[in-house]
């Protein structure tokens, strides 16, 4: 097995004080994109790396950095670190055992789009991680790594964290600048886009905190490095949160196109109970239902192939469920989730998400199960495509596929 | 010029300036596009989905950037999804469908959606009848839910949210138009939404709670009857009453209204006056109005007005005839120099009459309420063409020692928006003001140092292309004057001009037609004790015994008193002859805005009791005197008026009754875009001319 990229401290297990990491090559990249490279130079290596955003929508990251307007100033970097994705639990892991890797990400892209400010936003409960943060921020400000100045440019640099109150819409990147300015936590109608106006209404680059942590690798060892690892629509690694039936669940860090089988079976150590593996949730609580037969394990998670099953890979949450569940228990959770997790901005996942809980409720006691089976794939596919942000749009995706897929778990 | 952009909407070719929302792009031609957040006051937000239409733009071949053609016309390209109406700008070549069998279905889901959680309480409803849910509901939405009633969110079904509105919880869908209201026009935060998902509740956090005077406002724009006004809720169904237009008589903005009346038992039959609406005039007050013009014209319906004309009788004041009462009046009048004082409640008419019943007797008229600088507001007040409106980048305004929100609160709105949208707003005022927070340069000083410190602005402010200057209540004559200066050379120019911040609705009117201030040098209670010994007094719509004692000793002193009043004040308690006056809302007359805008007001309910109006009892009182003055009705007292008066001339009852095509469109059969304000049908009323005789020398020369 290769050496972890992004969970390096499984390999140097003191790489988080930040002697090691240094004298583990950190922050050379930083230091040579301020001093040797014009930030446009590191937009466009990221570009050329192939490196998609970690977070769940995959968006190139080099292009992202790109939309950024040099004529409205100033600019921000936002470390999307609210990991509320259910099933989801990578970020937490970079940041507490590699946060320097993270940081210097983020000064990275701080210095490509001419940001002299990072907001790295938390979720509420990750407070503290955020405590552990602003330890290593601070190191960093006294080793000149972060404030005036640095490496005797005229580039500056600060960095702050930012914790949330306990809302999944925050991960929403709208809805997560907006509890930045400090609002309401509800997503904004796109466009504008936040490359345009983003924090406080300036242009903002707004990436996962795993993606971030890729981009010292890239600006250190080269866009072609990345780019051969993984495959040709997923460059580089990634790390898959493994969880649901499985006897080793946590974080595996892999290379795009490992196939689900391999991460179930030779990472996770196989099915709980071993029995058989009935469906995966590719991408947390927001995925399409997979139905995990041959073709579905053999499948190599990248973004294209995944898609190709009806479903995509988002954040890499990859939750499995065996046999002994019954997808109408699955949805009831999901749903039960989005219901209380939906801002109640727009309508369609506001009353949809509630209207959807009833009638799973009412299955769950039995009642008309299908009828209201069928209601409730109308009323989940009544919602799509009308949501202001992606939260509404997910809520229904594994109630319509787990309807659709496991028929026989709808019948009374 | 601005950029236009041509587009289809519904087989419909439509031109509009680049940047139009498709929802108002398509309310041009008329077709409508349900919606419920969207109001055409207020930035789009998208939230409520309900305006989801298809889209179509042109295809554009990226290797030549040029449109792909199919039969020799642009192709066009669909999106996958319906996009929101509201926030999607137009762009050439568009083609919208709103009425398309995806769009049409997209707009019932949502419609029943928003039903799952709506109480349908509409038979006891407030709302109901001019409701846009109820309304859209039957348009485009589902004839039954599939939703479980006993599975519908409750709440709480009524909220005092402040002394003045009430909540009701269920029936609110979450559009959040009286939240971005508060924050965004009325500057008043005051709103906002708590809890999340279905649980989202609208909640006040200001202590008093829902502390703004714009509040009214919110119940014109809610979409449903989550917001009703304490004053009229569950006073009548909106089918019932009938609408009289009318003009707010309580500041000097000079408000729209449109009061809302009905016949009804407990009033023993009578007709009576339900509720005061907003009326549209996108020059004056747009489409708001504040919570005193909506909630405080209940005085007029007071029991304890007068009804009968009074003549003293041995020291006693009876109830008389007109006749007789006349007779007394003209008795007193005749051959006598007769001191006129009257406030500006009154009307135009009223004042005009009552001044050529002083000067036909060789008296004089004095106008009650008595701040300087009224002569000056006709020479360099604002005049035809202005529009608070129109102030933006490149203007200044001066407002000096007056506080808009609490004496003119529409004009702060409307100041507010100009600094807003980038006019250089001055603030010279002794005390902290809402207003401030807007301005670009705050002068606090006492009312002593005002006037300097006007001058040392005079070079910034005069740099200005347009310069509105408003001045108010602590303003003395120095202070005046030296607004008035800043305005020097700019006299007649649209969007040029002083302001004065009257305390009455109609001060402005009594300037134009000549009245003279009761010196306030000396204050005005020791000068009109002086002027009024020994000579026939004649008030109307004033009270100065009731205001001050030292007043009312001294009318003991006058030869005779005449009132003409709605109430039994303590004047009238002197007056050997006491005439019961109409309220405003029972007769036609105008009034001449603080913007020098003279409009109509129409009656509402007939007169209370033998009532007569203002205009009326003056020429009665002038006949019986000798004197030929108009007065059988208020339009051709404005006819003998407008010949007059210079300021006046060409203004007729005909002109002041014209209506132009305003936007937004509000007040027809769409109550759900712009909300229960009324359309404008009755008048925009017109705006006054500079004086251009003797322009020369009336501020004192001085280098700016």
């Amino acid at each position: 097995m290769m050496a972890h990229l992004l969970l390096r401290h499984r390999d140097i297990p003191d790489i988080g004080k930040l002697d090691v990491y240094r004298k583990n090559g950190g922050f050379e990249a930083f230091k040579k994109a301020v001093t040797q490279m014009k930030p446009q130079e590191v937009i466009e290596v990221v570009k050329a790396s192939g490196l998609r955003g970690r977070g769940g929508a995959g968006f190139p990251t080099g292009v992202k950095w790109s939309f950024v307007p040099n004529n409205i100033w100033p600019h921000y970097v936002v470390a999307n670190a609210d990991e509320s994705e259910p099933g989801t639990f990578k970020d937490r892991e970079i940041m507490e055992s590699n946060p320097f890797q993270f940081l210097e990400g983020v000064a990275i892209a701080a210095y490509a789009v001419g940001a002299n400010a990072a907001y790295i936003y938390l979720r509420g409960e990750f407070w503290p991680v955020a405590a552990h943060l602003d330890e290593k921020i601070a190191e960093m400000e006294k080793a000149a790594l972060l404030g005036d100045k640095l490496f005797g440019t005229d580039y500056s640099l600060r960095i702050y964290t930012h914790l949330g109150a306990g809302a999944y819409i925050c991960g929403e990147e709208t809805a997560l600048l907006e509890s930045i300015e400090g609002k309401r936590g509800q997503p904004r109608i796109r466009p504008p886009f936040p490359a345009v106006y983003g924090l406080y209404g300036k242009p903002t680059v707004v990436n996962n905190v795993e993606t971030l942590t890729n981009v010292p690798l890239i600006v250190e060892k080269g866009a072609d490095w990345y780019k051969s690892l993984g495959t040709a629509d997923s460059a580089g690694v990634k790390i898959f949160s493994l969880s649901g039936h499985v006897k080793k669940p946590g974080n595996y860090e892999l290379p795009f196109g490992t196939t689900f089988r391999q991460l179930i079976y030779e990472y996770g150590g196989g099915v709980l109970d071993d029995r058989p593996v009935k469906a995966i949730m590719a991408a947390g609580a927001s995925s399409a239902v997979i139905v995990a037969d041959d073709k579905a394990l053999d499948t190599p998670m990248d973004y294209a192939s995944v898609k190709a099953l009806g479903a995509d890979l988002g954040s890499a949450s990859v939750i499995v469920i065996n046999d002994s569940v019954s997808m109408d228990w699955v949805i009831n959770k999901t749903i039960h989730f989005f219901k209380h997790e939906s801002c109640g901005k727009c309508t369609p996942c506001r009353d949809g998400t509630y209207w959807m809980l009833h009638l799973i409720e009412r299955i769950e006691r039995g009642e008309e199960v299908e009828a209201n089976t069928q209601l409730l794939h109308t009323v989940a596919k009544q919602m799509q495509n009308k949501c202001l942000c992606p939260l509404g749009e997910f809520s229904t995706m594994a109630v319509t596929t787990a309807i659709e897929r496991f028929p026989q778990d709808f019948r009374g | 010029m601005t950029k236009t952009v041509t587009l289809t909407i519904d087989d419909q070719q439509v031109t509009v300036p680049e940047g139009t929302l498709i929802v108002n792009a398509a309310k041009m031609v008329g077709i409508d596009i349900p919606v419920f957040c969207y109001h055409p006051k207020m930035e789009p937000v998208g939230m409520c989905r309900q305006c989801l239409v298809e889209v179509g733009r042109p295809a554009i071949d990226r290797a030549t950037g040029q449109p792909v053609l199919e039969d020799g016309k642009p192709k066009i390209q669909f999106g996958p999804k319906l996009e929101t109406a509201c926030t999607t700008p137009v762009s050439e070549g568009m083609v919208v469908l709103t009425h398309s069998e995806k769009a049409r279905a997209a707009q019932k889901e949502i419609l029943e959606f928003l039903l799952t959680s709506h109480p349908l309480d509409c038979p006891v409803c407030d709302k109901g009848g001019e409701c846009p849910l109820q309304n859209l509901t039957l348009a485009y939405g589902p004839a039954e839910s599939r939703f479980l009633y006993s599975e519908k969110h409750h709440a709480e079904k009524h909220v005092p949210l402040g002394d003045k509105i009430w909540l009701d919880r269920e029936r609110c869908i979450q559009c959040g138009r009286c939240i971005r209201f508060q924050e965004i026009i009325a500057g008043d935060p005051v709103l906002s939404f708590y809890q999340r998902g279905r649980d989202t509740d609208i909640i006040t956090h200001s202590d008093p709670p829902f502390d703004s005077i714009f509040s009214g406002n919110t119940t014109d724009i809610c979409p449903v009857g989550a917001l009703t006004t304490a004053d009229f809720r569950f006073g009548a169904r909106p089918w019932e009453m009938k609408a009289a237009a009318s003009i707010c008589s309580l500041c000097p903005v000079g408000c729209n209204l449109t009061f809302n009346t009905r016949r009804e038992a407990k009033a023993g039959g009578k007709v009576v006056i339900k509720r005061a609406m907003p009326r549209q005039n996108e020059q004056v007050n747009e489409i708001w109005i504040c919570d005193r013009g909506r909630f405080n014209w209940h005085y007029v319906e007071d029991p304890s007005r007068l009804t009968h004309p009074l003549v003293k009788k041995d020291g006693k004041l009876e109830k008389a005839s007109w006749s007789a009462a006349i007779e007394a009046a003209g008795n007193q009048v005749k051959g006598n120099q007769v001191l006129v004082v009257a406030s500006g409640r009154l009307s135009n008419e009223d004042l005009f009459n009552l001044k050529q019943l002083a000067d036909g007797l060789g008296g004089e008229a004095l106008l009650y309420d008595s701040l300087p600088g009224g002569e000056l507001t006709t020479r360099y007040g604002v005049s035809a063409g202005t529009n608070l409106g129109d102030l933006g980048a490149g203007s200044a305004i001066l407002v000096a020692a007056a506080d808009l929100y609490h004496e003119a609160p529409i004009w702060y709105l409307r100041v507010k928006a100009a600094a807003e949208r980038g006019a250089n707003l001055v603030i010279v005022n002794p005390e902290a003001t809402r207003l401030d927070k807007y301005a670009k340069k705050l002068v606090r000083c006492g009312k002593d140092e005002a006037a300097a410190k006007v001058r040392e602005l005079a070079a910034e402010l005069t740099a200005a292309e347009n310069l509105v200057v408003f001045f108010g209540r602590t303003a003395d004559r120095n202070l005046a004057e030296d607004c008035a200066a800043l305005l020097q050379g700019r006299e007649g120019r649209a969007n040029n001009g002083l302001i004065g911040v009257w305390p009455r609705a109609n001060d402005q009117g009594a300037w134009e037609l000549g009245y003279k201030p009761v010196d306030p040098s000396t204050g005005s209670g020791q000068a009109l004790a002086q002027a009024v010994k020994g000579k026939v007094v004649y008030l109307a719509a004033a009270d100065p015994a009731g205001d001050d004692p030292q007043l009312a000793e001294a009318l003991k002193g006058a030869k005779a008193v005449i009132v003409q009043e709605l109430f039994p004040t303590k004047t009238a308690s002197l007056a050997d002859v006491v005439f019961p006056a109409q309220a405003f809302t029972e007769r036609d007359g105008s009034y001449t805005s603080g913007e020098r805008r003279v409009q109509r007001f129409y009656p509402a309910t007939p007169p209370l009791g033998e009532s007569r109006a203002d205009f009326a009892i003056a020429a009665a009182v002038a006949a019986a005197a000798g004197l030929e003055v108009e007065g059988r009705s208020a339009l051709l007292v404005m006819d003998k008026l407008a010949a007059a008066v210079p300021a006046f001339v060409g203004i007729s009852y005909r002109k002041l009754a014209e209506v132009t095509e305003q936007w937004p469109i509000v007040g027809r059969g769409d109550l759900y875009y712009g909300g229960t304000t009324y359309e404008n049908r009755q008048g925009l009323g017109v705006q006054l001319n500079v004086s251009t005789f003797k322009r020369s020398n009336v501020v004192r020369g001085r280098a700016l």
